[in-house]
């Protein structure tokens, strides 16, 4: 539709987006990945320092102890949140009363922001352990699952949308023909809608897989890393913290450790976009198979 | 697109006992989705002496105070709730308009284009979309910082910038399926590619305007780390903010205002979710299948 000469379209169509996008991302991705072989405070004053926050970032303890939390937490939600998800999308899709309400339902913590429900959940789990004359702050025990909690409510409405859309897309004659051979209630859900569910089961894992590695405002707002203790090296340990949120305080508790704080981020940045290709890696070979 | 639609209970449809057991099993679970929005409902009309004594406990003669927390929160103290809720509003609905009007003018022309820049965008655009925020946060503050975008009008170019990239790829997937001929016949009978783009593919669009539309309003709405790095706070907050600075003032927290809060807050929400409810679910799935 374009020829190469078109200038003042392109002017008009792509430049408001593609000067905004230099500022909102070009731009700051770049520089950051330049400012984490960089020791600075601000932007201005960087010195080129080589690989040397990388180091010091793997010998930071709270770093490894908030990858360490973040990887178990990762695993566990994602496996809860999507059990829970298939297996109420399964049974609403079995037609029974009430099933638009309880979508209705179930979807709804979705819209409420991570800030507000971990404030909630905060009150919820503190009101609860004020009982046994505890809180949220003093056992990482209590955090950890209450941060469990919390995704598993928010998150298994919106995969359960996900599930009973996979669900309707499975084509009726199947059944019926599996029904027809002789086979059972359990082994037409194993051998039939399990395999044809297999796109959307892989889209959920990945989006809850990034959804929870991503998770920075419920764990802000739930237990903002408490309980700490003292490790080693003399720094505090957050014991509930993710990785976000500690690159956040690595950065912004301390000026001095910003350059590390940015080397954590690129480190993070790298396992988010592995966890893409994987994500792609498995999306292209099942498009292949069909 | 995949019409998501909870399969119709048709009226004919035999109940088994196991169907109705499930029936009661959800509803108890609905009861305990729902459960934590009564609760701060309920907490938001006691005092803080009240909250206090026992979160769970439903509000008595002695704790109740009505509306008086609402007030309060809503228009004294340092930052009055209503300007938070005005700027959290002009924010996200602005920011959505100037996302929804400029990635689809600009998907539409990377799509149709060849240029060799046209392909090195688009390819961007998709490789900002992995990006974790935590990797930009500090050098996007200092470029927004630089730039003088610390207000809500400034913030909404950041939006523009930081969403690009879903709302192009969404728009471009679209795009790739709407037959060339169409607009070659709109461009033989003269239209040029504005009136190409706004008589003929923007009403075309309109699905996805929607999806993109229900999906990056959710985002801005709820988004906290971006607006908190990037506004100047002493003069404007969003709710999340407000929120998260309350519950942070350790020793004077007020329970009870943030509550109050907390129930102004999530009902624009709620009403807005019952109002398109169709298309959030329509569109968070669109969202899904392509991201």
């Amino acid at each position: 539709m374009f020829k190469k000469r078109n200038r003042l379209f392109f002017l008009i169509f792509v430049l408001p987006t593609f000067a905004a996008f230099i500022i909102g991302f070009i731009y700051p991705f770049f520089s950051g990945i330049y400012l984490s072989f960089c020791k600075f405070r601000t932007v201005s004053n960087a010195q080129f320092i080589g690989i040397d926050n990388y180091i010091k970032a793997f010998q930071n303890e709270g770093f490894l102890q908030s990858f360490w939390f973040t990887c178990v937490f990762v695993v566990l939600s994602v496996v809860l949140i999507n059990l829970i998800a298939f297996a109420v999308a399964y049974i609403l899709t079995l037609g029974i009363r009430g099933s638009n309400v309880f979508r209705t339902v179930f979807f709804m913590p979705n819209l409420i922001g991570g800030i507000i429900l971990g404030y909630i959940w905060q009150q919820i789990f503190n009101g609860i352990l004020q009982k046994y004359s505890t809180n949220l702050a003093l056992n990482e025990t209590y955090g950890f699952w209450g941060l469990i909690i919390l995704m598993c409510w928010q998150q298994a409405g919106y995969m359960m949308i996900i599930y009973i859309a996979g669900f309707q897309s499975v084509p009726h004659d199947l059944y019926e023909a599996a029904r027809i051979d002789g086979a059972s209630k359990s082994q037409i859900l194993t051998k039939v809608t399990i395999p044809m569910m297999a796109p959307s089961i892989t889209i959920c894992t990945f989006l809850t897989l990034t959804n929870s590695f991503k998770l920075f405002d419920q764990n802000l707002a739930l237990t903002n890393g408490l309980p700490g203790v003292v490790g080693a090296g003399g720094t505090t340990i957050y014991k509930t913290e993710m990785i976000a949120l500690n690159i956040y305080k690595t950065f912004y508790a301390n000026q001095n450790s910003r350059g590390i704080g940015q080397a954590e981020a690129v480190i993070f940045f790298v396992i988010v976009v592995v966890i893409a290709l994987a994500q792609l890696y498995f999306t292209r070979k099942r498009e292949v198979q069909q | 697109m995949a019409i998501v639609k909870a399969k119709e209970p048709k009226k004919h449809k035999k109940q088994t006992l196991g169907m109705k057991i499930m029936t009661i099993v959800l509803s108890v679970i609905s009861v305990f989705y729902v459960a934590p929005v009564f609760f701060v409902l309920m907490n938001s009309f006691k005092s803080n002496a009240g909250i206090s004594r026992g979160v769970f406990e439903l509000p008595n003669a002695e704790t109740f105070q009505g509306f008086q927390s609402y007030i309060t929160g809503m228009f004294f103290g340092d930052f009055p709730f209503w300007q938070t809720i005005l700027c959290s509003f002009f924010i996200t609905v602005f920011g959505v308009a100037l996302i929804l009007v400029c990635t689809s003018m600009c998907a539409w022309y990377l799509m149709r284009s060849n240029s060799i820049i046209c392909k090195i965008i688009y390819y961007f655009c998709i490789f900002s979309m992995v990006v974790p925020f935590q990797m930009v946060m500090f050098t996007l503050a200092k470029t927004a910082d630089t730039l003088k975008l610390t207000n809500p009008v400034g913030i909404l170019v950041v939006y523009l910038g930081f969403g690009a990239g879903l709302a192009v790829f969404m728009f471009s997937g679209f795009v790739k399926s709407i037959p060339i001929e169409i607009e070659e016949a709109a461009n033989v009978d003269g239209a040029g590619p504005l009136r190409t783009f706004f008589g003929i593919v923007l009403p075309i669009m309109k699905p996805t305007f929607i999806s993109v539309g229900i999906l990056e309003t959710m985002w801005i709405w709820n988004d906290y780390l971006l607006p908190y790095l990037i506004l100047d706070k002493t003069y404007y907050k969003t709710i999340p903010i407000h929120i998260q600075y309350l519950n942070g003032s350790y020793g004077h927290t007020d329970t009870s205002a943030i509550m109050a809060l907390i129930v102004l807050s999530i009902v624009p929400i709620i009403i807005f979710y019952f109002a398109c409810q169709k298309y959030i679910i329509e569109g968070v799935v669109a969202g899904a299948v392509k991201g």
